[in-house]
């Protein structure tokens, strides 16, 4: 059973992630390569089975824009810590493309990223790096509480650098 | 001066704590060097050669008396007593113990400073001219904007773990002294027709071992969308830099490989998507900004002060010392005094604990409490009246500070090179510093004129040879150190990249070198006004490479 990091702690994950090859469950729930989703994607026609994407670094997201509506998860890969493409895919697919399902980063995820992944709108985290995992697990996340760009906590002056905050 | 508010200071706060927590892990040994690296690179804390290496933010390289005085008390008591003055404005520590950052920290914070992404793939120091708000030639001031720009990137969630390194630079004139064509982002503050401010965009640009010009992609960008813009630019970098070679991940390759026009074209798309207006500044922000950075009330002066000029005539080396390293300031009556740290033989950029406490209390008795520090490695008081400067001088001079060579053969910039650094193939600081003493100060100095020495130790170009009119390269050959000369670059408005004359030099004979390019062109310059640069544009490589290479047969290796 898979544990995802989610508001803070460490919960079972309810979504199977299928390889290449692999059967589709009926019941959905499942995260699919993004190339598995582009054949099958005929055999979805007016079903909303739930249905969740791993899509991987160096993907053009503009290029799916009319799917991404029907996901209900958005797995963003991040093989290894310093490729930070997919903070600026969370950033298109949360503003730009209005995605409303589960947005979740996986992969390898040190303790400093979680909190920048949070504010770019990821809601759960599969973290394979075991020194993060370890802080996680033992309440160590680091964590500010101030930022100079748009967050739910905005406690500067109202008026003031209106870089930091969400149009209301 | 900006200064922070409750908001501000608790930011920093909050992140001091964090990177102490971090560095007691360190020590407890719950985290690995190569854990906790990603932490201390955040924190401007590098391990280099011997040591940590602390890298303090010097926002645009503005620092009040006060500052000025705290980087000294650290360096005293946490380092040797002295620190380093760089290419990016900041200072460096070369000598703390792991131990004593977070307390340094501490100390930065209680004045207003940090060394928050001194380092790493995010958004570096933002520097600007070390003029602004004093010089003539001003368009408005780019601190304002460098202080929006600074507070936008610090921590950015999206924009942290980027390619590489990003670097932006604003200037306020038309003439540019913070070299924006060699930045990832330059911004040139301009007017348009309709007399509104507003910024003229340079990508691209670069040095390390491919430099590239920046191509210029906005003639005007109104000031109120300098954030949305920067956004679009970096995301669009962010999105599509590479990332499988690091030596080709900055953005400048993504501007050659893409081509500049689609490059533009990407960028004006990104841009024109973000239709919320959540980045658009109001007027009243940027006013509220600039509001910081008002020029000090400076009483009328006479245009004309019978101390200075009695002084100058009575005094060769006070004479030269103002020909040299005295600008033009905006009110009559004052200017702007550059202090060299290149003092003869000395080394660029370093400055003594005890000698950063009298630049401090100059600039509070007589300088409106204002310091800058240029990315050329020097200090100015961009605000004093021309009535003081004797008497600033005589103090200066009392230090070793008063050495007449601002812009000259022997204001020197050189990285740390192989004396600190972990990356560098040969030394520079001991080239600087023979070539210094090989041309001294005086006459002959004085002579040869504007020219501007730059060497790297290693071809990441901290010490941005390829824009000096005189670049110098270290190589390693064979486990010998090596030196590249390269002529005629130059990163003003008219920034170009310098020719490599040919075979390298070795460290005994690039100093002789560089001579027979001096004496070569002092032989062929039309008169004493046409400066080193402006000759080398005219008559090109051929004399120099045959003076090179003709005059010392086997000098090559």
């Amino acid at each position: 059973m898979t544990v995802i990091f989610k508001n803070g702690q460490f919960v079972e994950d309810t979504w199977k992630t299928v390889a290449d090859g692999e059967d589709l469950p009926p019941s959905g729930h499942v995260i699919v390569p993004l190339d598995w989703w582009q054949a099958q994607r005929g055999a979805f026609e007016g079903s909303n089975v739930p249905i969740g994407v791993r899509i991987e670094p160096g993907t053009k997201i503009e290029d799916y824009a009319a799917d991404i509506s029907r996901f209900a998860l958005i797995a963003l890969a991040f093989p290894k810590f310093q490729d930070g493409r997919h903070f600026s895919t969370a950033q298109l697919l949360r503003e730009r493309y209005g995605f409303k399902g589960e947005l979740r980063a996986v992969g390898e995820i040190l303790l400093d990223q979680v909190q920048l992944m949070s504010r770019c709108g990821f809601d759960t985290l599969q973290i394979t790096d075991g020194p993060t995992l370890a802080a996680l697990r033992e309440g160590r996340a680091t964590v500010l509480s101030r930022f100079y760009q748009p967050s739910p906590a905005a406690e500067a002056p109202v008026g003031t650098r209106p870089w930091l905050r969400k149009p209301a | 001066m900006y200064r922070y508010d409750e908001f501000d200071a608790a930011f920093v706060k909050d992140r001091v704590s964090q990177f102490r927590d971090q560095v007691q892990r360190r020590l407890a040994g719950e985290l690995t060097e190569d854990q906790f690296r990603i932490h201390r690179l955040m924190n401007g804390l590098y391990l280099q050669l011997h040591a940590y290496m602390l890298r303090i933010a010097v926002p645009y390289g503005t620092l009040s008396a006060r500052q000025l005085r705290k980087l000294a008390d650290i360096a005293r008591r946490y380092d040797k007593g002295y620190g380093h003055f760089t290419t990016r404005q900041n200072l460096q520590l070369n000598w703390p113990s792991l131990k004593d950052t977070p307390d340094i920290l501490d100390e930065l914070a209680s004045v207003e400073m940090h060394a928050i992404q001194t380092s790493g793939n995010c958004i570096r120091n933002v520097t600007a001219d070390h003029f602004a708000g004093a010089a003539a030639d001003e368009i408005d001031d780019p601190r304002p904007y460098a202080e929006i720009l600074r507070q936008w990137s610090s921590i950015h969630p999206e924009f942290s773990f980027l390619p590489r390194k990003f670097k932006i630079a604003v200037t306020g004139a038309a003439r540019d002294r913070a070299a924006i064509q060699v930045h990832d982002i330059g911004y040139q503050l301009v007017r348009n027709s309709a007399g509104e401010v507003g910024f003229a965009v340079w990508i691209g640009g670069g040095q390390g071992r491919t430099p590239m010009v920046a191509k210029k992609i906005r003639d005007f960008l109104p000031a109120a969308d300098l954030l949305a813009y920067s956004e679009a630019i970096v995301r669009v970098y962010n999105l599509e830099g590479r990332r499988d070679n690091k030596y080709k991940a900055r953005i400048k390759i993504l501007v050659h490989e893409k081509g500049a026009e689609p490059m533009r074209l990407a960028v004006e798309e990104e841009f024109a998507a973000r239709n919320d207006g959540r980045l658009r500044l109001p007027q009243s922000e940027i006013d509220r900004i600039h509001a910081y950075f008002a020029p000090p009330a400076l009483a009328a002066r006479g245009a004309r002060s019978n101390a200075f000029e009695s002084r100058k005539a009575s005094d060769a080396k006070f004479r030269a010392f103002v020909e040299t390293n005295v600008a033009q300031h905006k009110i009559d009556g004052f200017g702007i005094v550059t202090i060299s740290l290149k003092p003869i033989g000395g080394i660029p950029g370093d400055a003594t604990s005890d000698q950063m406490d009298v630049v401090a209390d100059l600039a509070e008795r007589l300088g409106h409490d204002e310091i800058r520090v240029s990315h050329e490695q020097n200090l100015v008081l961009p605000h004093v009246a021309v009535d003081d400067i004797p008497a600033i001088y005589d103090v200066l001079a009392k230090h070793e500070l008063a050495t007449a060579n601002v812009g000259q053969i022997s204001d020197i910039i050189a990285c740390p090179g192989l004396d600190y650094c972990s990356l560098a193939t040969a030394r520079s600081i001991p080239v600087a510093q023979r070539i210094s003493d090989r041309f001294g100060d005086g006459e002959r100095a004085h002579d040869i004129g504007d020219l501007k020495i730059k060497i790297s130790g290693c071809i990441n170009a901290c010490g941005h040879h390829h824009v000096g009119h005189i670049g110098i390269l270290g190589l390693e050959r064979k486990g010998v150190e090596t030196y590249q000369i390269t002529l005629g670059g130059s990163a003003d408005e008219n920034c170009t990249l310098g020719d490599i004359t040919g075979p390298g030099f070795s460290y005994e004979a690039v100093v002789d070198a560089v001579e027979t390019v001096v004496d070569t062109y002092l032989g062929l310059r039309s008169d004493k006004t046409e400066d080193f640069l402006t000759a080398y544009r005219r008559v090109g490589m051929a004399p120099f490479k045959a003076a090179l290479y003709e005059k010392n047969p086997g000098a090559d290796i």
